[in-house]
């Protein structure tokens, strides 16, 4: 991870986002390292779009005005490939052309360096998630649950400052959904990494134990 | 780089119509100086104005076009009414999208074969009726040009299909059909009264690029039209291609009156949609109901299946007819079958193949190259294309090739391309960009945007997006789009003859030099030959998908969406 700046989270400095000259959404908002910050409000709000900011992917006809700052550095303007924020969706999104391992493999840094070393970590990150041995697997045959833990093995390998949660658990069934979250949130705490969920569910919420933020 | 892809492309699509309209214009008015014209004058006019039966042949080119095209588009809208979400509407579907890669010369041969005095059906009848000489009329070559509208309908009622199919689902024509029969509707009154006004914005280009296609058209005419005299088009080419030079000033007036006579069909043509828009609104209202359909729904599927099936007994009696030994009438298949001709013909159908792969290779590289630089610029500059863009695409597609080629011919000359490979393959792109474009723009823009987000957010590079997340994902519809850009080149007479001035035998010119020979063995074996490339493309695009990822089961929804 790089640290050349001090962690002091996720900085979202007055922002706000409009189309066609409407203001769909306005936040000020800080999270530090390690916290889990809950966005709920109802479809159309712009909760996604604001995560699109973020991670820099936001379509051109939105305006945007305030800023985004991780750990000290200004994020606007900067090519989403440079953010280090990572995002998981409802869907798990895996490359249907490539394998588990391969899929991983894709989101670990090219610093890692030598085939082997990083056959390795792809392994040890499975072998954490209970997935020994997944690495050669097509995604398309992994249960659904399967593929949203090799989606967050994904996003986590990536090595991200910041990490952005858009609605990952509607998409599963109750039982699955309650397990999923907790492994969710373990990593999150575990790598510090300040983390913005948007959600629709209250469940989501208070099962992160972070701050709510409802948007009218 | 990537911004500037765009720009190329349109300057590749729009220049050479542009320059080949100007070369076009300027020796219609009597200058160009490579011929000693440099007084602008209305000679040419006159001269054309004064040719036999000239209103005769600009009457067989409007009338036809529109009635080709009309009845093309009936019948698909017709069968689309009557069988959507059918089985026999997806057994159509599969039948169809194959056919759309049969060139159109091929498509006109078969079809020759076929309804000949001396073809096929009239074989058949012959068993019964006890014919032992073909009738003695005029099927093909038909003065008012009954067989070509035939050919051409035939050949347009798949292209029209499959645009109305990528059409339908931005409709939601299931559910509105639903909705229709709930509310007492038949099948096709609630098609046309609900879903048709939503569908045919959509399929409007496409069917005015029929519609001026039809009224330009040269190679289908050559084998299937009247001759005397010929639809417009056919005579501008006799013109062009005479060797006394003057006649290439009367040859160019007579290009921009074809030019002139698809504005009018194209004009009679929303005219047309005007009308039927506004007594449409009116039926629409009225509330009648049109329960009782069943016969229609039976005649909508006789005349689809009529045209394809068509299509693929015309492919057959080619197969036969390049294999056959003795075949006299009225038998219906010949008394020996021999491979001499084939073996006899082994080097030439050797050098035309190459050659034609000479021309198709570096077109579709550099067609595919650029539309996918197009697309992913659009996606990665985030910005929608407007409007406008769709009828540059379209542009190519609506000029008539006559009217611009010649002109072309004299531009390429100008600058001293003329007869070399780049200016074909130049004249080739024309043509084969809109449609590659066309194919692989619905599946490229289809395709989840959150894919190459969430390669971003993993730190890839956009270069690395494209090569490692985008282009795999879109193998199969890459590799069709190159196959449909393959079938189109491969298809071109005009440009390969007149910008290639002889210089390039692609099986196309062959097989379509060979119409006034007759001689039909021949005509079988280059009929057959123009679809060995085109159907060897779209094989690859099918087959290796399927190897390249086998073991990836996620592959298959992906593709076929």
């Amino acid at each position: 991870m790089p640290s050349d700046h001090s962690e002091t989270g996720l900085e979202l400095r007055t922002v706000s986002i409009r189309l066609d000259r409407q203001e769909l959404l306005a936040v000020d908002l800080v999270i530090t390292p390690g916290e889990i910050v809950t966005l709920m409000g109802p479809s159309g709000s712009g909760k996604s779009s604001l995560l699109g900011h973020i991670c820099g992917t936001l379509p051109a006809q939105f305006d945007v005005s305030g800023q985004v700052v991780l750990n000290g550095r200004c994020l606007d303007g900067c090519p989403p490939q440079d953010r280090h924020v990572g995002i998981l969706f409802q869907d798990d999104l895996l490359f249907p052309h490539l394998s588990v391992g391969g899929n991983l493999a894709f989101a670990l840094p090219a610093s890692v360096k030598g085939k082997a070393k990083r056959r390795m970590m792809v392994e040890n990150a499975l072998k954490n998630a209970d997935m020994d041995g997944f690495a050669d697997r097509d995604p398309a045959t992994l249960s659904g649950g399967q593929r949203a833990r090799v989606a967050l093995l994904r996003v986590l390998l990536s090595e991200p400052c910041a990490l952005l949660l858009d609605e990952p658990f509607s998409k599963l069934d109750s039982e699955l959904r309650g397990q999923f979250r907790s492994f969710v949130f373990e990593q999150c705490r575990k790598s510090s990494l300040p983390t913005l969920m948007v959600t629709h569910d209250p469940e989501d919420g208070s099962a992160a134990g972070g701050r709510v933020i409802n948007l009218a | 780089m990537l911004r500037f892809v765009p720009i190329i492309t349109i300057a590749f699509m729009i220049g050479p119509v542009s320059a080949g309209l100007i070369g076009t214009l300027l020796p219609a008015f009597g200058i160009l100086p490579a011929l000693g014209g440099t007084e602008p004058g209305l000679d040419p006019w006159a001269a054309l104005f004064a040719q036999p039966g000239i209103w005769q042949s600009v009457r067989l080119s409007l009338v036809n076009g529109l009635i080709a095209s009309f009845v093309s588009v009936a019948i698909v809208m017709l069968f689309c009414a009557a069988w959507q979400g059918t089985r026999i509407f997806r057994a159509m579907q599969r039948i169809l999208s194959p056919i759309l890669a049969v060139p159109h010369a091929t498509a006109a041969f078969g079809l020759a074969f076929l309804i000949a005095p001396s073809g096929w059906i009239a074989r058949l009848i012959a068993q019964f009726a006890g014919w032992d000489r073909p009738p003695d009329i005029a099927i093909i070559h038909d003065p008012l040009g009954i067989a070509m509208i035939a050919g051409l309908v035939a050949k347009e009622i798949p292209f029209l299909f499959l645009m109305t199919l990528a059409a339908l689902p931005q409709a939601d024509t299931d559910r509105t059909a639903q909705i229709t029969a709930t509310l007492g509707y038949g099948r096709i009154a609630g098609w046309f009264k609900a879903t048709l006004p939503r569908i045919y914005p959509q399929i409007r280009l496409p069917v005015l690029a029929v519609l001026a296609y039809s009224t330009s058209v040269v190679d289908v005419a050559i084998i299937l039209g009247p001759t005397t005299p010929a639809p417009l088009a056919v005579r501008i080419l006799g013109w062009l291609s005479d060797p006394d030079l003057a006649l290439r000033f009367m040859a160019s007036s007579a290009a921009i009156l074809q030019l002139l006579v698809v504005v009018v069909a194209i004009g009679i043509w929303v005219a047309a949609e005007r009308f039927i828009a506004l007594a449409g609104r009116q039926i629409a209202a009225n509330g009648q109901r049109f329960r009782h359909d069943g016969g229609v729904r039976a005649g909508s599927a006789v005349l689809a299946g009529l045209s394809a099936g068509a299509l693929i007994l015309g492919l057959v009696v080619l197969l036969i007819w390049s294999i056959a030994g003795f075949w006299g009438f009225p038998d219906i298949l010949p008394r020996s079958f021999s491979l001499r001709l084939w073996q006899r013909e082994y080097d030439a159908i050797g050098s035309s193949l190459v050659t034609t792969l000479l021309i198709a290779v570096p077109t579709v590289v550099i067609a595919i190259v650029l539309v996918l630089g197009c697309l992913e610029h659009e996606t990665r500059s985030r910005h929608k294309p407007g409007r406008g863009a769709i009828w540059l695409i379209y542009l190519p597609l609506i000029v008539p090739q006559i009217s611009f080629m010649f002109g072309l011919q004299v531009f390429f000359t100008l600058i001293g391309l003329e007869r070399t490979l780049i200016s074909v393959v130049l004249s080739h792109l024309v043509f084969v960009l809109p449609y590659v474009f066309l194919s692989l723009s619905d599946p490229f823009r289809a395709l989840d945007p959150r894919y190459g987000q969430t390669a971003l957010c993993l730190g890839a590079s956009p270069m690395r997006v494209f090569w490692h997340v985008r282009l795999p994902l879109l193998t199969r519809a890459v590799l069709t789009a190159m196959a449909v850009g393959l079938a189109v080149t491969v298809g071109q007479y005009l440009p390969t003859l007149l910008i290639g001035a002889g210089r390039f035998a692609t099986v196309t010119t062959e097989a379509v030099a060979l119409a006034s020979g007759g001689d039909r063995r021949m005509i079988g074996i280059y009929g057959l030959l123009q679809m060995v490339l085109p159907f060897a493309g779209f094989a690859c695009a099918l087959l290796i998908p399927a190897i390249l990822f086998r073991h990836r089961r996620g592959m298959n929804a992906q593709n076929r969406g």
